[in-house]
């Protein structure tokens, strides 16, 4: 368990942050439908990415029962991704709303999302002293954000092993990715050099069943 | 000289003028197999020929066409297409073949189309064709798909097809069969030439020149032999005063007489079987060339301009010595090479032929050939492949076949090329010999994965990218897709790789990083590499240690050192598994301590004390070893199956040992051997009845355990990864953007895991699993090797490692361990840094 302004914060497995204190469980970057965004340019990428995105997302959801869910933006690949999922993967988003409120951040993928979608909608919104956005802010004192896919890389006998990762800075928490589909950009890239003034953060990398604390500068 | 025709002997054949008067005029007399070739082609059969390097064999190819041409059939469009597996010969060949045209004075008109081609030349060759065209498989594909292809090839009479012994065993090869199956349609009754080097089945090239028709009848073309007078003169050096290697593959023990022998050579080609032995024994000569000879480097990483320097200058005959891998396998004669070297395991017994064959310049007189074997069981590999040789055997793979990603290229280059009946397109395809077993079900499911992904769930159907007509033909859907397929055309996918760049370094400035940016390009490494290395690590790269100072995008910046040692030994790339063939005659040579003759003494007696320590395993058996070492317990076992299917035997077989509670720890292989190690007591276990070794070994191994391990595998991903970039799933470049090869390995990876765990059936996978197979997890020999060793496993306890262990137990800490617990060094690591950050507190200062 980790803290953010006194906030606890605890990391999933699944790449979820659960917040015990307000009973929120926070998704970022799902990108769903992201296989079926590019269908109609002729690229025909398994169309089984939001069902995966939303198994996970409904396992995480019976683990923790969340009061509300946060989804801090791009949840879909695209603000037209609704009218593209399937009835099925609808079904299973609507059986999740039922168990939990869900709030959708808005992201730079998805500025617009119908309102169809169940539960609210909002840009960016406040958790006590916490503020909740899709893209980090420079300037922030207590945020919590996605939009970069953090990743992390060590070098072990040999053997290279980069995964997703959580980034902890005394002023922030950048989620990883959660979505099926989606890459994630190192934490040495220079999009995370403005946000992480030296080495003073720390990671924690999803393994496929655990998790691992590691200082920032453990980090290729 | 013994020259052999196949099926009709016309070597009384005259060549018409005025080709029978330039021979003559050049004092030349036409080689039977010219003269056979040229007979076979004029009386309208298609024909292959099998001559060694030298020979005269690309003459032998066009002369057919020549003579057709300078008989009133030239200027009337393209006649003659000749196929190149190698961009850079398409000119060379082209420039050569004008020579003795020019001098005859006949009419005929030569060019060469490659991707290097400018645009407005390709224009004018498509508006107005040569009689002749040079080119390259995926010219053809391209140019197969065009508008107004039928035109264009419709007096078409003639395919040559160069190294077709380098391109059937290849997703190219495949690529190739079928644009010549659609050229069929458009030119029917096109002659095929084949030209190859020798190979172990000349008949299955014969058939894969021919249009297969009729199921189980096969059809050959015809066949043409020549061979070489003289036998190959090959040496395996053994200096004497030297202590012959337990390990390792550099060589350097041998270096002086190696030095020695280019120095007595006129010019000399020294192979390796790795980029990284290339560089290291380039490196290692220059430490001793005190003669100052020229030596130079070729590998496939330099930079193109450097590599062109090398080869104009072996041509002019500047140099005395190159030193290169597999690049130089293949292609013209540079220069007067009279010497081949082969440093390293030769590893097969037509590649060893193929390199000793660059030696041969004058075709008449043997080809003198230095065999360095690199470490003891190198030796006996030598040993084997010389044998191999003086009894022509050859083990060189077969033609590929129904490459099911190559399949769904073709199929939309048809539907680019015009609207088509998937019933006539099935029997288009069908005759081409790489598909001739095609179902017709799989070829509906390729058609259906072309044309929405195959996807069980019937998502992108309203995206579907072929749109039935009314008289049942499928058309694409929109003309985007065509400049897509173009772009994307071909079957050569790219490891992602990094540019080596010479980096200046400015001193940092107020906590400014150090400043690097662009100096000259030295040539490319596969990112992987790079990934392993930090900044301040050496490395040997283009003959000089350099020092990685930073990577941005996809720039590896470095900068020249002055050390000797480089810290980071080693880059691989094209390691060859050892051959079948060649691994059967060294497990035979082992069991016969008769055949121990002709090995050094050192051998010998190695493996004299094998036989006394421990048991020498007869040729059909598989011996186990197990023994106790360090407080460690470890399995050794020698199936000769070559490093891909030892790498598959020890992931399996960790499993099943974990398993059986022995805890293992860890393995290393290589082309011999595997060595596992465990925490329990093996041979105890063994004894007790409580480990089965038949059980262990057992080929239900290769069901649920290789599909789990499988699922993680980062060499089905890789595998995967190429597929999906070949079918079309994954686009290597779209009009107006290159997507880099870094965000593409991310996609396809995930595209792997949801693909398995949500239709793990769907076609491409089988597609991915199929290539492995018999590719980089190599199944297939790991399934003959379970079958041969079933009943015939020999286990010896030990108190101590055998000799025969040694090798394989030297390349502990030096290669990777191979294991799939990820989980287990990120906690290794989390603990370290742990600790370390307890130092850091209780640090005073």
């Amino acid at each position: 368990m980790m803290q953010l302004a006194g906030i606890h914060v605890h990391p999933c497995l699944s790449g979820a942050a659960w917040l015990p204190d307000y009973e929120a469980l926070l998704v970022a970057d799902l990108h769903l439908e992201k296989g079926s965004s590019r269908a109609r340019f002729g690229v025909h990428l398994p169309p089984y990415d939001t069902r995966a995105g939303l198994a996970a997302l409904a396992a995480a959801v019976n683990r923790w029962q969340p009061g509300r869910v946060i989804l801090l933006g791009d949840s879909f690949h695209d603000d037209d991704g609704p009218e593209r999922m399937d009835a099925g993967d609808r079904a299973a988003l609507e059986a999740i709303a039922k168990k939990a409120e869900l709030i959708w951040v808005s992201g730079n993928h998805d500025p617009d999302l119908p309102a169809s979608l169940p539960g609210q909608h909002s840009r960016e919104l406040a958790l006590g002293p916490l503020t909740l956005r899709h893209e980090p802010t420079v300037k922030a004192v207590a945020e919590i954000a996605g939009h970069l896919h953090p990743a992390a890389a060590i070098v072990r006998r040999g053997r290279k092993v980069r995964t997703k990762c959580f980034v902890l800075a005394p002023n922030r928490l950048i989620l990883p990715a959660f979505g099926a589909f989606t890459g994630g950009l190192d934490v040495r890239h220079e999009a995370f050099r403005p946000l992480l003034p030296g080495d003073a953060f720390r990671v924690v990398m999803v393994g496929r069943s655990s998790l691992h604390l590691l200082p920032g500068r453990a980090v290729l | 000289m013994d020259e052999r025709t196949g099926q009709t002997g016309e070597s009384r054949t005259r060549l018409p003028e005025p080709f029978a008067e330039w021979f003559a005029a050049r004092g030349w007399q036409p080689r039977p197999h010219q003269l056979s070739m040229y007979a076979q082609v004029a009386a309208g059969n298609s024909a292959l020929l099998i001559a060694p390097t030298g020979g005269g064999k690309t003459l032998a190819g066009f002369l057919p066409s020549l003579v057709e041409l300078s008989q009133g059939r030239a200027g009337k469009g393209l006649h003659t297409l000749y196929v190149s597996p190698l961009k850079a010969l398409a000119v060379d060949i082209a420039r050569n073949l004008e020579t003795p045209v020019a001098e005859m004075g006949l009419p005929i008109r030569i060019e060469a189309r490659t991707g290097d081609t400018p645009a407005h030349k390709r224009q004018r060759q498509k508006t107005n064709p040569p009689d002749i065209l040079i080119t390259t498989p995926e010219q053809v594909s391209l140019l197969m798909a065009q508008e107004g292809a039928e035109h264009y090839f419709a007096n078409l009479r003639t395919i040559i097809l160069d190294e077709l012994h380098a391109l059937a065993p290849s997703k190219r090869g495949c690529l190739l069969a079928l644009a010549i199956a659609r050229l069929e349609r458009l030119a029917p009754g096109l002659k095929r030439i084949g030209l190859s080097a020798t190979v172990a089945e000349p008949d299955s090239l014969r058939a894969w020149l021919m249009p297969q028709r009729e199921p189980g009848v096969e059809e050959l073309a015809s066949f043409v032999e020549a061979r070489g007078g003289a036998e190959p003169d090959i040496t395996i050096l053994s200096p004497p005063n030297e202590r012959m290697p337990w390990s390792g593959h550099s060589a350097v023990y041998a270096l002086p007489a190696l030095y020695e022998a280019v120095k007595q050579a006129h010019m000399a080609l020294v192979f390796t079987n790795t980029r990284s032995q290339a560089e290291r024994l380039f490196h290692e000569l220059w430490t001793i060339n005190e003669d100052a000879l020229p030596i130079a480097l070729h590998h496939g990483s330099l930079d193109v301009s450097q590599r062109r320097k090398v080869e104009a200058a072996m041509a002019a005959g500047s140099l005395r010595a190159v030193v290169c891998t597999s690049t130089l396998d293949l292609g013209i004669d540079w220069g007067d090479v009279d010497l081949v070297i082969n440093v390293g395991a030769p590893k097969g017994s037509s590649r060893i032929l193929q390199r000793i064959g660059r030696a041969n310049h004058r075709y008449d007189e043997p080809s003198r050939a230095l065999l360095v074997p690199a470490n003891r069981f190198e030796v006996l590999e030598c040993e084997a492949a010389r044998a191999a040789a003086f009894a022509g055997a050859q083990d060189g793979e077969g033609p590929a076949e129904l490459k099911r990603d190559v399949l769904a290229q073709h199929i939309l280059g048809c539907a680019v090329a015009g609207p088509f009946h998937p019933d006539a397109l099935y029997a288009e395809i069908t005759s081409a010999w790489p598909y001739r077993n095609l179902t017709r079900e799989d070829f509906d499911q390729a058609v259906e994965f072309v044309s929405t992904g195959g996807y069980a769930l019937k998502a992108y159907e309203r995206y579907a990218k072929l749109k039935p007509m009314p008289d049942g033909r499928l058309r694409l859907a929109h003309p985007r897709l065509a400049q897509a397929w173009r772009m994307n055309a071909g079957t050569i996918v790219e490891a992602e790789m990094l540019k080596v760049r010479l980096g200046s370094r400015r001193k940092s400035s107020a906590g400014r990083p150090l400043q690097t940016w662009g100096g000259k390009v030295l040539g490319e490494v596969e990112e992987w590499f790079v990934e392993q290395l930090s900044v301040g690590d050496t490395f040997l790269f283009a003959g000089q240690v350099l020092r990685l100072e930073a990577v941005e995008e996809l720039n590896a910046y470095v900068s020249r050192t002055s050390d000797t040692d480089p810290m980071i030994p080693s880059y691989q790339g094209g390691k060859f598994p050892l051959s079948t063939y060649l691994a059967g005659r060294v497990r035979q040579m082992l069991a016969e301590p008769s055949s121990w003759g002709s090995l050094p003494e050192q051998v010998r007696d190695w493996l004299n004390v094998q036989r006394w320590k421990s048991v020498l395993p007869r040729a059909d058996e598989m011996l186990v070893e197990t023994f106790p070492r360090a407080s460690k317990h470890y399995l050794v076992c020698y199936p000769f199956d070559g490093r891909l299917a030892h790498q598959t035997l020890g992931m399996l077989l960790t499993r099943r040992l974990e398993r059986a509670g022995m805890k293992p720890l860890g393995f290393v292989c290589n082309d011999y051997a595997l060595s596992v190690w465990c925490v329990r007591d093996l041979s105890l276990a063994i004894e007790t009845g409580h480990l089965s070794l038949a059980q262990l070994f057992d080929e239900d191994m290769l069901g649920d355990d290789l599909d789990a391990w499988l699922a993680e595998s980062m060499l089905m991903k890789r595998t995967f990864r190429t597929c999906a970039i070949i079918a079309g799933l994954i686009e290597r470049r779209w009009p107006g953007q290159e997507k880099s090869g870094r965000q593409m390995t991310v996609s396809a990876d995930l595209i792997y895991d949801v693909l398995r765990a949500h239709q793990p059936d769907h076609w491409l996978l089988k597609a991915a699993w199929d290539d492995a197979a018999s590719g980089l997890i190599d199944a297939r020999r790991l399934a003959q090797m379970l079958a041969r060793i079933s009943g015939h496993i020999v286990h010896k306890p030990l108190d101590a490692v055998s000799p025969l262990a040694v090798p394989v137990m030297l390349e502990i800490g030096r290669e990777p361990v191979y294991g799939e617990a990820n989980d287990a060094l990120l906690a290794e690591a989390a603990r370290d840094h742990e600790s370390g950050l307890i130092d850091d507190a209780m640090r005073l200062v």
